[in-house]
């Protein structure tokens, strides 16, 4: 990587140099059963330089290939966009825990075990679900140097496990399915299969509901799924600095129900998604978006903060060694004071929505949301009476975010980016099939 | 720097001399560049080069898969592929015969794009830019151009040795309009092997596409509930790639003893003009190749034969599994991937109908274009329209916001009681499954007429 640097500097003015290198195990189960076992190690190396006042940009594969990763970002610095941004210097970074040796350590026997574990605890509930699941481990090395000296080194682990079941029935089918990841070695499957028994109980039943308005009621799967993908869009500083994030002019403003707090944080510990420095090597931090309704904040790397003059929050991200782009590392709500119990029992008729199919399809942009309840349950004076199908909920975050109901006591991780309590929402647009 | 060629020889041989039951090697080379736009402004420009490849080893019926960028040492990556296989291992291995195959298919482009120099294709897309930022109440524009180029040896215990290139190219251009506090979209999605003139001269659509952003924006919103719905073309494609093309797609079915019962070969599905097609043989499409993935030559499956299911797509694993013929359907997005059933160019063979027969007779309905995209969960399935119009007394009336459909892929294909003369294919598609995404796909169709289907809105 020095040499990389140094090369860079010959012929551009800064230059900065990322390299990833990772290997991960994953053991994957299809159709109830252990059906592979995969390494994968791959590197990546990305030199960023500017040059003339101008961004280029190439990556590689091949380490030892540094002549032509350089002529090739010196070709692309010349249509670059112009870089308005410093390079990081040397800087002092937040303790940020994201390594545990303990994951290299679990033996693949043990992987396979815990796989089979997890899938057995949902076969003897449910004997004729099929089962897909995996278990993973990964170790990646992340270093970022530059040329104003900014240096940033981590190790990180992760490991995951998850499982999806198919249960069909004539032509119905029915898919439940849990999957968390960590830092650590997550050791018990027992804890995903509870959640996945649970919606096979609420799912055993079928219920219907008629086209109209009715109140609903996200789980964190529901709300990641229908809510968060807009959110995602009208946060990132790159839609903001074109005007196309609707809230982008209305920092310090009250946009959304006064019980809602969000934020951005890269510095949890032993999360997948945490990082002691954002892709770039700016330190991380956590970054308030909501603060009880209130829009306070957006998200940035180093050139959008340079053209919405304001500073980087350390969400410089690369896709797969990509350039640098602002975006969410985990999103985190704040939970509020209701029980999931309680939501239910205060509706007269209403609908839990735990996935929601197709609602990154639409206009995230503006905020719009329109998906099939792909697994969702109708509710009968304050009781679970069985699961919908055939529904498509549609509305707008920016009404449907802007008076809640009650936001739950409890927060769940979905996925490594999501972490949230339950949504009950009063009014939301429901077609059904007649 | 390794060239792939000249390891490829002695890989060949290694993969002969373990003890697995099948052992397998793709060794790739690539080349991409790509360029983006947010807004008047060029947004990231870069180069890029990737080397890697994979080992895959069954034995009893489990694999073992190994993948890299480091081509050093290559034995001791069989070796672990093979352990690893051993210790999947639990009944017995099944593959369904396929040819030892040894041969070269070259790309035959005039022109490889990446090499297409950056300055050229910036030119391209400042003059399309230009034409977005030139319409009123455009809020901001979005394109994103990308191209690659790659090369891959395949060869596998049983002695087959090939050698394809293949070329890429997508152009996606949004158009974004605001008016007080309200965002609308349009976007185009284009693609093609590899043929960078495919995507020159296309400044008619892409003012078209800018001006109904605008439009959108005084649109009404359409009450949620069943219609009878025309979809184009484009959105008839995503349509039967999302709605039925997942469904056939074996390895979803194989070892799934209620699903096999469904999805047996004979059973309606639609009316008599119905027909499904998938295959990887026309020319020049993205979908298009000689020999997938596990060295099986690509072949014309027809899924759907006069409304009845007649065929599925399969890896030599999942037909030898049912009892039926490979289709050279097994794909890998690249050599960190396994490969697994995939489709390649989907679509409905045109029927008899024009347009205007097809809403001729139909009193109030909708009529969708374009897509945003699409996704199934098998009997479920939903896609979004990037435009809609409402259909009043049987002519196109006012324009409506976009709308997403949504339905149960059991009852809605014996819903489609029209077929249009039409058949158009779009290439703007990239396909998502097991994580491997975006796999280059074309789907196809004419219009169709969709008896109630159900749309979400206001």
């Amino acid at each position: 990587m020095e040499r990389v640097l140094a090369q860079a500097r010959r012929v551009a003015e800064e230059a900065d140099v990322f390299m990833v290198s990772s290997e991960e195990t994953p053991v994957q189960f299809e159709a109830n059963r252990l059906k592979q076992l995969q390494t994968k190690q791959k590197t990546v190396l990305a030199l960023r330089i500017i040059k003339e006042g101008r961004i280029g940009y190439a990556a590689t594969t091949d380490p030892e290939d540094i002549q032509g990763l350089v002529s090739n970002a010196v070709e692309t610095a010349r249509f670059g966009m112009p870089s308005r941004f410093e390079l990081p210097s040397p800087a002092t970074y937040p303790r940020v825990e994201v390594f545990d040796p303990a994951v290299e350590q679990v033996p693949i026997e043990k992987m396979i075990e815990l796989g089979e574990e997890l899938i057995d605890i949902v076969r003897r509930h449910t004997p004729d679900i099929v089962c897909e699941g995996g278990v993973s481990k990964a170790v990646a090395s992340v270093r970022i140097i530059n040329s104003r000296g900014g240096e940033v080194n981590y190790r990180k682990s992760v490991f995951g496990i998850g499982v999806e079941g198919n249960l069909t029935r004539d032509t119905d089918m029915l898919f439940v399915g849990e999957g968390q990841s960590s830092c650590h070695p997550l050791l018990e499957p027992g804890v995903i299969a509870g959640v996945v028994l649970k919606q096979l109980e609420l799912a055993r039943t079928r219920a219907s509901v008629k086209t109209g308005t009715l109140p609903v009621v996200f789980t964190p799967d529901g709300v990641a799924s229908a809510l968060v993908p807009s959110l995602m869009a009208a946060f990132s500083g790159k839609a903001v600095v074109e005007g196309a994030s609707p809230i982008g002019n209305r920092l310090g403003e009250v946009a959304f129900d006064p019980g809602l707090s969000l934020r951005d944080d890269p510095t949890l510990a032993y999360r997948p998604e945490s990082r002691p420095g954002d892709d770039e090597g700016v330190p991380s931090q956590r970054t308030l978006l909501i603060e009880k309704g209130i829009v306070a904040g957006f998200l940035y790397d180093l050139q959008t903060a340079a053209i919405a003059h304001t500073l980087s929050t350390g969400n410089g991200n690369r896709n797969r060694g990509g350039l640098p782009a602002p975006s969410p590392t985990a999103f985190v709500i704040a939970p509020g004071s209701t029980t999931f119990d309680q939501m239910i029992s205060d509706m007269k008729e209403g609908l839990v929505i735990e996935y929601l199919m197709g609602a990154e399809q639409g206009n995230i942009l503006g905020g719009n949301f329109s998906g099939n309840v792909l697994l969702g349950y109708k509710v009968e004076s304050g009781k679970i009476v069985g699961r919908v199908k055939d529904t498509m909920v549609s509305g707008n975050i920016y009404q449907v975010l802007k008076k809640i109901t009650a936001i739950g006591a409890d927060t769940r991780w979905v996925g490594s980016s999501v972490n949230t309590p339950h949504l009950y929402c009063p009014a939301l647009s429901v077609a059904t099939k007649t | 720097m390794t060239d792939i060629k000249a390891i490829a020889p002695r890989l060949a041989d290694t993969v002969k001399q373990y003890r697995a039951d099948y052992i397998e090697a793709r060794l790739e080379e690539s080349q991409t560049s790509h360029i983006t736009y947010r807004g008047k402004e060029l947004e990231s420009t870069g180069r890029s080069t990737s080397r890697g490849g994979n080992i895959r080893a069954l034995v009893k019926g489990g694999w073992g898969f190994v993948s890299f960028n480091n081509l050093e040492d290559l034995p001791a990556k069989v070796e672990l592929a093979v352990r690893q296989a051993k210790l999947a291992a639990s009944s017995e291995s099944q593959l369904a015969p396929v040819e030892t195959v040894v041969g070269t298919v070259p790309s035959n482009l005039a022109r490889n794009p990446v090499t297409v120099p950056l300055a050229e294709k910036k030119r391209l897309l400042d003059e399309y830019n230009d034409i977005i930022w030139r319409t009123p109440k455009l809020q901001t524009s979005i394109i994103g151009y990308g191209d690659s180029h790659k090369k891959v040896i395949f060869v596998n215990s049983p002695g087959s040795y090939i050698e394809q290139e293949r070329a890429d190219i997508t152009l996606r251009l949004s158009a974004v309009a605001a008016e007080d506090g309200d965002i609308q979209q349009v976007g185009l999605s284009l693609g093609s092997r590899g043929d960078f003139t495919s995507i020159q001269g296309l400044h008619r659509q892409v003012e078209q596409m800018s001006k109904q952003a605008v439009e959108l924006l005084s649109a009404p919103k359409i009450k949620g509930k069943e219609y009878t719905v025309v979809l184009d073309p484009v959105l008839a494609g995503v349509f039967v790639h999302e709605a039925f093309g997942h469904l056939s797609e074996a390895d979803f079915v194989y070892e799934n003893e209620r699903l096999r019962e469904i999805m047996v070969l004979g059973k309606e599905f639609g009316s008599k003009d119905l027909n499904i097609v998938d295959t990887a043989t026309t020319p020049d499409l993205r979908g298009s190749y000689k020999y997938d993935d596990e060295g099986t030559p690509a072949t014309k499956a027809y899924l759907i034969q006069e409304g009845r299911l007649v065929g599925r797509l399969h890896s030599r694993e999942t037909a030898a599994r049912m009892g039926e013929k490979p289709t050279g359907n097994a794909r890998a997005l690249n050599y960190s991937y396994p490969p697994i059933v995939r489709m390649t160019n989907t679509y409905i063979e045109p029927g008899t109908l024009s347009f205007d027969d097809i809403i001729g007779d139909i009193k109030e309905g909708v009529y969708t274009r374009n897509w945003y995209g699409g996704m199934t969960s098998m009997e479920m399935f939903t896609f979004s329209a990037g435009e809609a119009w409402m259909i009043r007394n049987g002519k196109l009336a006012e324009m409506v916001r976009p709308v997403v459909l949504t339905g149960n892929v059991f009852t809605t294909l014996k819903n489609i009681d029209a077929i249009g003369n039409d058949l158009e294919m779009n290439q703007g598609g990239g396909c998502g499954k097991g994580g491997q995404f975006p796999l280059p796909v074309s789907n196809g169709s004419p219009h169709i007429r969709i008896r109630n289907c159900l749309v979400g809105g206001s």
